[in-house]
């Protein structure tokens, strides 16, 4: 049940994503996501879609994981679509009790979902493509400069690098650990809310347990290797740009600039700014 | 009838996808009552997966598990029922404690069970006991206590459901020599007093060797022997073909045979072995004669 998460996990290739420097990386998704959510019309909405379509034919992914992907937030994309479908001002198309749905109002639903998929899908293909270390590594040197400010950048990295690394493996001691108490005969699926609230208890204090156990090794481990934080700590793997990168920014400026021209040229289709 | 009947079971691991891997492939068996198995098989061989389908918490792809003359899959909703009648401690079992004081933790599969509070504490002292507890210890919270002491506390948790069959995955992980001793016979006292099954899955062929009375041998996910200890390892050398380390005495009995001494190869203790070997010997009164 729990192996099936897919969200934020790496997946070993050899495509143009996998050899992009992580930080222009994670530039192009900031980038990728503001424009999808800049887009006013279906024209360049379309036109942003097609460019996520690209990256992911580009990351060398297979599309079914996408697609899995997608599957952990469904719920969320028909919530706020259904919520956005009643919200619409205007002529009314169809109306029960106080609830009616305008032309407006579906727009701005298949904006909104549109929106989150693209955006679920383009932050799909970075943690696809790149390595947990390589994205810290690429966070902590985007994120150098606050360093000014007295921000522990380093501190911040090497906590996210371990928090992605115990993912699994704190996964696999549910997993674990939830058979055991099974076999105690530990009931998690039947009951009503607060007995399935309780039945969780014998998973999560040896969960903590272990947690902290393996924190405290790990800290014990890092020590007796002379681990001291950032300062003055060399790197075996130096980031570099290269030309895929170029080649990755030339292009999105490209789309950029025809989700501009398409937002300027065609009428908007929302209202609303969002 | 068997108590315990495994029919031509199979699973495949992430099924469908790159990843697969069948774990267990055409396993059948005959568990009787009373019978102390031991398991061995190499790391990957599929002896975890397989006991885990016997309590059904891995439910076969192919093949049916017969307990008591009933499929435990026939109705699914009373699973429960199985794993309290097929009871399982896992490896590293300390790691699923999580009550307040040991004795709390001991209650919770009969609790699990819906015993009345009498019935609770009587297993719970019972339980103690075959595994050695103290009864001071139990008053104690289980973190407070030493690593060989929860493993106690943990089995303690299993055996206080008083299941028909006792399934323990690799009991004497990480403990020390004398702690894996004391364990051991604690097991064995434990199967001969109540007369129950009793499954043990280990790595070490010494152990099983000096308690079980048959021994399953599984490797690459297929059983590769399943028969009394003695027969089993009558096979010591196909054993040792696929990677098994047999007995120490039984490998210098092997060697013994196949430089032409007449000894038998199926004896696995110290005690045995050096009888045998001084069988070897020639009479006193065979010298006095030559002399």
């Amino acid at each position: 049940m729990l192996k099936e998460i897919t969200l934020g996990q790496y997946f070993p290739g050899n495509s143009v994503l996998h050899k992009m420097d992580p930080r222009m990386k994670i530039i192009m998704l900031t980038a990728f996501i503001v424009f999808i959510f800049c887009t006013k019309n279906f024209y360049s909405l379309a036109l942003m879609f097609l460019a996520v379509i690209c990256v992911i034919m580009f990351s060398g992914v297979s599309m079914r994981l996408y697609l899995k992907s997608l599957k952990a937030i469904i719920y969320i994309v028909l919530f706020t679509s259904i919520l956005n479908l009643f919200y619409g001002t205007g002529k009314p198309i169809w109306s029960f009790w106080r609830l009616s749905v305008t032309q407006e109002g579906i727009n701005t639903a298949i904006f909104v979902s549109a929106r989150i998929i693209a955006m679920v899908l383009v932050s799909s293909s970075l943690t696809y493509t790149t390595t947990p270390t390589d994205l810290t590594d690429g966070i902590e040197r985007l994120l150098k400069p606050l360093s000014v400010f007295k921000i522990q950048v380093h501190e911040i990295a090497m906590m996210m690098t371990i928090a992605l690394r115990f993912i699994p493996t704190l996964l696999e001691e549910t997993d674990k650990i939830m058979s055991a108490q099974k076999a105690r005969g530990a009931d998690f699926e039947s009951g009503n809310f607060f007995s399935r609230i309780k039945a969780l208890i014998p998973i999560l204090i040896p969960l903590f347990v272990s947690a902290f156990r393996r924190a405290y090794e790990l800290a014990m481990a890092m020590e007796s290797r002379c681990y001291h934080g950032g300062d003055g700590r060399t790197r075996m793997k130096v980031l570099k740009y290269s030309k895929y990168d170029l080649a990755a920014v030339l292009v999105s400026c490209a789309v950029f600039i025809g989700v501009i021209v398409c937002n300027i040229y065609f009428p908007k289709t929302l209202r609303i700014g969002m | 009838m068997s108590l315990l009947e495994v029919k031509n079971v199979s699973f495949t691991y992430g099924a469908g996808t790159a990843f697969a891997k069948k774990a267990v492939d055409g396993v059948s068996l005959n568990i009787e009552k009373g019978d102390f198995i031991g398991i061995i098989g190499h790391t990957g061989s599929g002896k975890s997966t397989l006991i885990q389908t016997l309590n059904g918490l891995i439910k076969p792809d192919e093949g049916e598990i017969i307990l008591d003359g009933k499929n435990i899959w026939s109705e699914p909703k009373k699973i429960r029922k199985v794993r309290f009648k097929v009871g399982m401690v896992f490896q590293y079992p300390e790691y699923q404690l999580f009550e307040e004081t040991a004795e709390k933790d001991i209650a919770y599969g009969p609790k699990n069970m819906g015993l009345s509070d009498d019935e609770i504490s009587e297993r719970v002292k019972s339980a103690a006991k075959f595994v050695g507890l103290k009864p001071e210890l139990l008053k104690k919270s289980p973190f407070e206590l030493s690593g060989g002491e929860k493993r106690r506390v943990a089995i303690a948790g299993v055996i206080a459901m008083e299941p028909d069959i006792l399934i323990l995955d690799e009991p004497c992980a990480g403990l020390d020599p004398n702690g894996r001793d004391v364990l051991l016979a604690q097991i064995k006292a434990y199967h001969r007093q109540k007369e129950n099954t009793v499954l043990l899955v280990s790595h070490s062929m010494e152990d099983i060797s000096r308690i079980a009375d048959k021994i399953l041998v599984m490797n690459k996910s297929k059983v590769f022997a399943f028969d009394s200890t003695r027969s089993v390892f009558e096979k010591g050398e196909e054993l040792e073909k696929i990677g098994l380390q047999i007995p120490q005495v039984t490998k210098i009995l092997l060697e013994l045979k196949r430089r032409g001494y007449p000894v038998s190869t199926d004896i696995y203790s110290v005690e045995k072995a050096a009888e045998e070997i001084m069988k070897l010997k020639p009479k006193r009164s065979q010298l006095l004669k030559e002399g």
